[in-house]
């Protein structure tokens, strides 16, 4: 037994240790005193920096939060009434839904981008906070779409009609039978939409203007025009952040499952 | 399926999605077409040069290059991601391997790119440990070419290949293998002829969910790549915001969407797919949907920890 799998499992093991590496590399240079690569002793002095020096840096962060909250939100307002329709009604319409909602997941994002600043210019729309909110509902609305679909999928046009029976009106149907069963679908929806959003480099990149920098827009310039160290201990506490906030959502969803 | 609201449900998403999505799409179709404007947009004469540009030496050879680098880090990245996700399936510690995994995944993709330049930079972790070592006096170059821009396009997509593959070769029959063992075949000859085939659809995602973004890539041979490592999404870029010239950035986008549908298309109706485990080829991105959620709010995948 012991010697089965010894080659995927040597693979295994040195593919976490390449997955971790830069990690560790990043949390050890954020506490280092010099300037430069060379270690020059234990220090925080970057992350008193980061937090009482670096207005830039949360002026960016307050617009990634700002984008990503609202876009969220946006997306799986319209995207679970959008699933919805298609899971449960036939109109004119609909192929052409479960296409469009398609084409975005393969398409490059590059793609998306280019084609957003093209369009945006073409009518005219100023570049900046708003066109980046267009463009993140448009790259989340079909992951929510897809997500609360699959929940949808789960359950059988009767629990609609079993509600009419009983009298409720369209309303009251969607509010108190198909949004409570597909709590689920919509919360992860919901947190997909807010992950992929502050993750977003590419298409942010070609569709913001003066004063809508986000916080990847941000690190991106740090890189191309002179790192400094704040930067590895903004790093640190992002991946701290996103570990404790993943957590949370994690047992989040596993509590809603479970109810 | 009934006749009733959906329509009016629907509504919101259909509206958003074609004028935000499509239209921009067609756009770009229209402007290929057109005269570049001075400085940038369009004038609306009708031209082919646009056309006439991407039959040049330099747009062949930036297609190439590109080609090069997207398939030979897809390659790597299954080939990596094949041995992991069978250990990670035979392996009776799934949700932890999953986590481990997906940690590295939640942390910002502009701040992987950075570590590495902070790894192999001239000022970096490695070279100083080559000077400490005393095996280097002057700093030795590892960025900026075609193996910086591949390793950290393996590194960044590991996860999307190592996911898919791991949820497929979960629902493989095991006994299978101790089948063909027993019959005579050899551990490798196994592998390759009793599981590689039944886990076709799981290698077929993860070749998609990888090479479609590292062709398209754009941010990672920008930062940490040089001249020869130039991709197709750099030039779009450069078109785009410096030479100024829409219609030739319009051409090439359009070029490299009609690509990427054909090629999913075909891809999915030779195998007559079954991508994750299950379902047609309409379920593709809905898989891909599944993937990223589940990565993203770190709960496994379709069929994933126990």
């Amino acid at each position: 037994m012991r010697r089965r799998g010894s080659f995927s499992r040597a693979v295994f093991i040195g593919t976490i240790i390449f997955l971790f590496m830069p990690l560790v590399v990043l949390v050890l240079y954020s506490f280092n005193d010099s300037r430069s690569g060379s270690w020059g002793g234990f220090s925080l002095r970057w992350y008193v920096k980061l937090f009482t020096d670096s207005p830039e840096l949360w002026r960016a962060f307050g617009n990634s939060a700002v984008i990503a909250l609202g876009s969220a939100l946006v997306a799986t307002a319209i995207g679970t009434l959008g699933a919805i329709g298609v899971n449960w009604y036939r109109f004119r319409l609909r192929s052409y839904l479960r296409t469009v909602t398609f084409l975005p997941m393969i398409l490059p994002e590059i793609i998306i981008g280019v084609s957003l600043l093209v369009f945006f210019s073409g009518i005219g729309l100023k570049l900046g906070l708003f066109t980046v909110f267009v463009a993140h509902v448009s790259f989340n609305l079909p992951f929510v779409f897809l997500l609360v679909l699959a929940r949808l999928e789960e359950f059988d046009f009767s629990i609609i009609e079993a509600a009419r029976d009983l009298g409720a009106n369209e309303t009251q149907t969607l509010l108190k039978v198909i949004v409570p069963i597909t709590m689920p679908g919509i919360v992860s929806g919901f947190l997909t939409a807010v992950t992929l959003s502050l993750e977003d480099f590419v298409i942010t990149f070609f569709v913001t203007g003066p004063g809508a920098t986000t916080l990847p827009l941000f690190v991106y310039s740090a890189i191309r025009f002179g790192v400094s160290p704040v930067i590895n201990a903004l790093s640190v506490v992002m991946i701290l952040g996103t570990v404790a906030l993943t957590w949370s959502m994690r047992n989040f969803l596993k509590y809603i499952a479970a109810k | 399926m009934k006749r009733g609201p959906g329509g009016l449900y629907a509504a919101p998403s259909v509206v958003w999605l074609t004028v935000f999505f499509i239209a921009p799409l067609l756009i770009i179709v229209l402007y290929s077409f057109m005269t570049p404007g001075a400085r940038g947009g369009v004038e609306l004469k009708p031209t082919l040069d646009a056309y006439r540009a991407i039959a040049n030496p330099v747009f062949a050879r930036v297609t190439f290059n590109t080609i090069l680098v997207a398939l030979g880090s897809t390659m790597i990245t299954l080939l990596i991601a094949l041995p992991c996700g069978y250990y990670m399936a035979r392996s009776s510690k799934q949700t932890l391997l999953l986590l481990l995994v997906i940690i590295p995944f939640w942390t910002n993709f502009l701040i992987r790119i950075y570590a590495w330049i902070a790894i192999l930079g001239n000022e970096g972790f490695l070279n100083d440990l080559l000077r400490a070592l005393g095996l280097a006096q002057d700093s030795v170059r590892f960025l900026y070419n075609r193996w910086a821009v591949m390793l950290v396009l393996v590194y960044t997509y590991l996860p999307y290949a190592i996911l898919p593959l791991f949820s497929t070769i979960d629902k493989f029959d095991f006994s299978l293998l101790e089948a063909a063992r027993d019959l005579g075949a050899t551990k490798l000859g196994a592998i390759k002829k009793v599981l590689l085939p039944n886990v076709r659809g799981g290698i077929l995602t993860a070749f998609l969910f990888t090479f479609i973004p590292i062709f398209g890539a754009y941010a990672v041979p920008l930062l940490v790549g040089g001249t020869e490592s130039y991709m197709l999404g750099n030039l779009i870029a450069d078109e785009l915001t410096k030479s100024r010239n829409w219609p030739l950035a319009s051409a090439i986008s359009l070029v490299i969407t009609v690509v990427t549908t054909i090629g999913v298309m075909l891809l999915l109706r030779a195998n007559g797919t079954k991508v994750l485990g299950g379902g047609g080829a309409k379920e593709e991105p809905e898989a891909r949907a599944a993937l990223v959620g589940a990565s993203l709010v770190g709960s496994a995948p379709a069929g994933g920890a126990r």
